[in-house]
């Protein structure tokens, strides 16, 4: 009886040697086929223009690729002239859950309808690494809380981020006052609007800004 | 090529035009590399990522050696001319002779001379000096571009056009300009910086993963607001400090004393007393704390008072001492500490007020959420936040009876200071009781408990009465709150100081019982050993020492009061487990299944669900730290007895909290930092600092238990170990340093410091208020000016005017610009990057672009014929960092 147990742990841990080997061993294969989709100097240039490193550059190709298998090739090393429509990009599971995530995907797409190349997805998740600067993020911030895209943030856009925000359960009279308040806080030049001047100062003073404009991918 | 050069040698020497053969090959070969058509740069290898700044092109292997240390010989020279520059008569020089000059200085035998006809071919690669500060100019900014190209707001197909176009710049020139020096040193820095960079972050994420109970917090925090978040993250940060604490004492006292000390019933103090043998092991004993667990590492009465203790010579009672004042010096810092950080922190965002709904509105998404569960309590706790900031934008507008309500307020607090006074008199009541019950036997159970009930129901009862009468002042939550914990801390407090009280007088009789005991137990030994000698009729047989059970003991009053402590924590325990239990979950449980079968709504009538007493459960925590500190010296194990209430707590509440509680009606923030709580907190630490600190300086320590037995006080031990173990200069040193005539400046001396920071901190309040006020008045003077523009001044108006009006110019590309820039195929046009600034208005950039035409005219081709370059007296003065030359 014992013996057999012996037998049987003695397979298992084989068993699990064999699956650690190969585990290893696929990890160790994975990169170099991946890093043939790109060539060498599309990544240098690609790490030079965000803040990723060769490592998460590959693995947002692959999340990239994942969103749209059909559309997206494996191999990047003619850079393929493809698009991924904003309907796939939003259900990744870091934009799933955030109330801008249609704007996030416009504001970075070149068309302003959220259709997104590979470099602007690398550049969309670039901005919004930890490692961007205050400022860059600052310009993006605005861009993607301007709803209607004129480059002000006037009442109507700070409406509708403050329903995103609240999933539409503050009262009518309670959005207006908040409302209000902010553009009374932040204007400074007295158009009852938000320019990206008022919008930079007030949001180089915000303790969390930083902490919280990042996704981690 | 002329030029006339002293060298070190004093031989005068020209730069000549028979150079070896391979030089000329080499030059050659250089002017063929520099004229190269555009195209065929790209076939050059792409740089390396880490030495990105200070890149240069790759020539062939084959002479890129040579050349360095060509040029680092030219520079050299370079170096030494500079110094001489004076004295040198200056002709136009070309890039290439200044490296190559070096070479002639190695080779000084050279036949030079200045009408060299290799001249013409050198001349038409060569660039004047202006053109090549300007080159260089051009490959830094260029080099800086490339570096901060990640940081611009363009489109990505921009930015890779341009940086291609500046890594193709920097590649073809900068090899022209000899600056490959330490360029692998300088690699090599600038990856460790990246790599210590990375650690860092890595090292922060990891600090931050430690953090314990974040997530649970976080919920907590999204379901009824951060006031009551702030009691989780008290507890928690009370939790690290006590886990620090129960380091210490087990570490240096406990431990030791278990591994290295005498083992149980070795000696009397660490045996229990044959009378009590019998019921040592009873539950209720052990309950009481006595019984085994009084004769335990628990407590102070165990430990030896050996000077050192097993093979190490673990100076134990030295060692006992020194926790019993750490722990009280580390948390007075710590505590100080705190304080001192949240006050910096409330400081640097003092402007909190200014930007309240702006940065709620744009910054309190958190962008890293993935989890619907957390996005839901993200949006719950968002929106309760912008209800507290809308409530207290309202609680400012409020405008009522002034006169009613000054009565109410007055008539709230009369009736707390009442409730207050009956509370203290009922205490000390029941305290008199107490002491006239102890000289009787015949004890009900009640009235051996009398104490601890009367103050747990007094606990219990007066808090909710001071919050029903608070209801009449109708303060803003967060003012209630705070008087509120004021007044529970007066009336803890009255508790605590009755209690200690009590216990004095216990201790004052039993240190009168000591004395008379100490003779007993003196003669009984003798009379034993009298008695054996006698029975043996031996005289010189030595006598087996008694039994240590036998040996008649004294009080040991220390013993008696940690377990005191021990007592009373353990049923606070109780008491608040209890209450949670039957006060919040029974209660919850009663309304939620009732709630079918009752004549009412009881989920919104009249008993509801309970809420979290903020200020209850933080006062409860306060005092209970109290306790502990002031338990601690008498009973080391009661750290350890405090981590695990704290550890279970946290747990156990969140679940209550969750599972039971309703958010509170009016949800308001608890204020930025919690440094109420800290200092509450600090002035506790001092209350429960005093009494150790008498009863360590003046009581005498029990005659036969505890480290310290033998002692006339319980500091001897430190004159001891000063004294034996020190040598003899240090004892000498610290006699002078105990001398009064040293003290007493020593104390001015501090006195004066104190009162020079204090006048110091208060002139800088003082400045950064004015500077407050001062940027506030800036702003309102801006919104105003902005509001009516025409009456303000009209010089200021025209001035206004002609400044770049930041706010008009658009952030980012706007958007209808985009389809424009869409339609050409990505392909890589060429766009001179003066030009590529246009899409972006931000001024920083149009400044980066703009100075980019001018400056990248006379590189961006191949260099040809020397220009109309600067003349020989323009020479001195030329150099980097000067604007772009003449053209």
């Amino acid at each position: 009886m014992i013996l057999h147990r012996c037998v049987i742990v003695s397979i298992l841990c084989k068993f699990r040697l064999h699956l650690k080997g190969f585990v290893i061993m696929c990890s160790a294969i994975k990169p170099s086929i991946q890093s043939i989709c790109f060539s060498h100097a599309v990544f240098l240039s690609l790490q030079d223009c965000t803040f990723f490193t060769r490592k998460e550059i590959l693995r947002l190709h692959g999340r990239y690729h994942e969103l749209a298998p059909h559309l997206v090739p494996m191999d990047y090393t003619n850079e393929p002239d493809c698009k991924i429509p904003l309907a796939l990009i939003v259900n990744m599971p870091e934009l799933k859950e955030n109330p801008f995530r249609n704007r996030i995907v416009e504001s970075f797409s070149e068309d302003g309808m959220g259709n997104l190349s590979f470099n602007e997805f690398v550049d969309m998740f670039s901005v919004l690494s930890e490692m961007a600067p205050r400022e860059l993020k600052a310009i993006y911030a605005f861009k993607i809380y301007d709803f209607n895209v004129d480059n002000y943030l006037c009442k109507e856009d700070l409406e509708k981020t403050l329903n995103k925000l609240t999933k539409e359960e503050l009262t009518p009279e309670e959005v207006e006052l908040v409302c209000e308040k902010t553009i009374e806080e932040a204007d400074l030049d007295g158009d009852h609007k938000l320019s990206f001047a008022d919008f930079e100062n007030m949001i180089s003073r915000a303790p969390d800004f930083l902490s919280t404009f990042h996704i981690r991918i | 090529m002329r030029r006339k050069t002293k060298l070190p040698g004093g031989v005068e020497e020209q730069t000549g035009r028979s150079w070896p053969r391979n030089v000329v090959a080499m030059m050659m070969r250089m002017k063929a590399r520099m004229s190269l058509p555009r195209g065929r740069e790209e076939e050059q290898p792409i740089r390396r990522k880490e030495a990105k700044p200070r890149t240069v092109m790759r020539r062939t292997v084959m002479w890129g050696k040579e050349r360095r240390e060509r040029r680092e010989e030219g520079r050299k020279e370079r170096r030494r001319k500079k110094k001489r520059r004076p004295r040198v008569r200056r002709t136009p020089l070309n890039s290439l002779t200044v490296v190559y000059a070096g070479f002639d200085s190695v080779c000084p035998f050279l036949p030079s001379s200045s009408d060299s006809n290799s001249n013409s071919s050198e001349e038409e690669e060569s660039m004047s000096e202006g053109e090549m500060a300007r080159l260089m100019e051009e490959v830094e900014e260029k080099k800086k571009l490339i570096a901060n190209i990640r940081n611009k707001p363009w489109r990505m197909q921009r930015r890779l056009k341009l940086l291609k176009e500046a890594q193709e710049f920097v590649d073809k020139f900068e090899g022209a300009l000899g600056k490959g020096k330490g360029r692998k040193w300088y690699a090599y820095k600038v990856m460790m910086t990246k790599k210590w960079i990375k650690f860092q972050r890595d090292f922060e994420n990891f600090r931050t993963a430690c953090i314990p109970w974040e997530r649970k917090i976080k919920e907590v925090e999204s379901h009824f607001g951060s006031s009551v978040a702030s009691y989780f993250i008290f507890l928690r940060w009370m939790y690290g400090m006590n886990l620090v604490l129960f380091g210490f004492t087990f570490g240096l006292v406990v431990i030791p004393e278990v591994l290295m000390g005498l083992p149980y019933g070795s000696i009397p103090r660490k045996t229990v007393p044959r009378a009590e043998q019998d019921t040592a092991q009873d539950y209720s004993v052990l309950m009481d704390f006595n019984g085994y667990c009084k004769y335990s590492v628990l407590f102070y009465g165990y430990y030896n008072d050996q000077r050192t203790v097993g093979v190490l010579k673990f100076r134990l009672p030295l060692s006992y001492l020194m926790v019993g004042i750490g722990t009280f010096g580390y948390s007075l810092m710590l505590v100080i500490r705190t304080m001192a950080k949240n006050a910096d922190v409330g400081g640097g965002d003092g402007e909190d007020s200014d930007f309240t709904f702006a940065w709620k509105m744009f910054t309190s998404w958190d962008y890293l959420i993935g989890n619907a569960e957390t996005a839901d309590n993200k949006y719950a706790s968002i929106t309760t936040s912008f209800k507290e900031s809308i409530v207290d934008e309202q609680e400012n507008q409020k405008d009522e009876n002034i006169h009613l309500r000054r009565f109410l307020r007055v008539l709230a607090n009369f009736l707390i200071t009442c409730s207050l006074g009956g509370s203290g008199y009922l205490i000390y009541f029941v305290v008199k009781r107490s002491q006239e019950f102890a000289t009787r036997d015949d004890l009900s159970w009640y009235e051996k408990n009398e104490m601890e009930i009367v103050m747990s129901l007094l606990g219990l009862v007066c808090p909710p009465l001071f919050e029903t009468i608070a209801e009449l002042e109708d303060y803003h939550p967060r003012i209630a709150l705070k008087w509120q914990l004021g007044r529970i801390f007066a009336l803890f407090l009255g508790n605590l100081y009755t209690f200690l009280f009590a216990l004095f007088d216990e201790v004052n009789t039993k240190l009168e019982e000591e004395q008379s005991i100490k003779n007993a137990s003196i003669w009984a030994m003798k009379e034993y050993y009298a008695n054996y000698s006698r029975l043996m009729n031996d005289s010189e047989a030595t006598p087996p020492p008694m039994d240590p059970a036998d040996v008649i003991r004294g009080p040991c009053w220390e013993t008696a009061v940690g377990i005191e402590f021990v007592k009373l924590t353990v049923s606070d325990i109780q008491v608040s487990y209890l209450t949670i239990l039957i006060g919040d979950f029974a209660r919850a449980v009663i309304v939620r299944f009732l709630n079918y079968c009752w004549c009412w709504d009881l989920e919104a009538g009249f008993p509801s669900y309970g809420e979290f007493d903020i200020s209850g459960n933080v006062l409860g925590l306060v005092f209970n730290q109290g306790m502990i500190w002031m338990g601690a010296f008498y009973a080391p194990g009661l750290v350890g007895i405090n981590v695990l209430r704290l550890l279970s707590s946290m747990y156990y509440q969140c679940w209550a909290v969750m599972a039971t509680n309703v958010p509170h009606e009016r949800v308001f923030k608890a204020s930025k930092s919690n440094n109420f709580y800290m200092g509450l907190l600090l002035l506790v630490l001092f209350l429960s600092l005093l009494p150790v600190v008498y009863t360590i300086m003046t009581l005498p320590p029990s005659f036969d238990c505890g480290p310290f037995s033998g002692k006339d006080k319980m500091f001897d031990i430190i004159m001891e170990t000063i004294d034996l173990d020190l040598p003899a200069f240090m004892g000498t040193l610290f006699s002078y340093a105990a001398n009064p005539g040293l003290i007493i400046p020593a104390v001015l001396l501090m006195v004066l410091a104190i009162y020079y920071l204090n006048s110091v901190s208060e002139a800088y309040q003082n400045s950064n208020m004015e500077l407050k006020k001062k940027m506030k008045m800036a702003r309102d003077e801006e919104k105003n000016r902005r509001n009516n523009a025409d009456t303000t001044n009209q010089v200021m108006k025209d001035l206004e005017d002609l400044l770049p009006n930041r706010s008009l110019i658009p952030p980012a590309p706007p958007e209808p610009e985009k389809p424009p820039e869409q339609e050409p195929k990505p392909k890589p046009t060429k766009t001179k990057p003066g030009t590529a600034g246009k899409g972006v208005n931000l001024q920083k950039d149009v400044a980066l672009a703009s100075s980019n035409p001018n400056a990248r005219g006379p590189v961006s081709r191949p260099p040809g014929p020397r220009g109309p370059g600067p003349g020989p007296g323009a020479g001195p003065g030329r150099g980097r960092g000067r604007g772009p030359p003449p053209r």
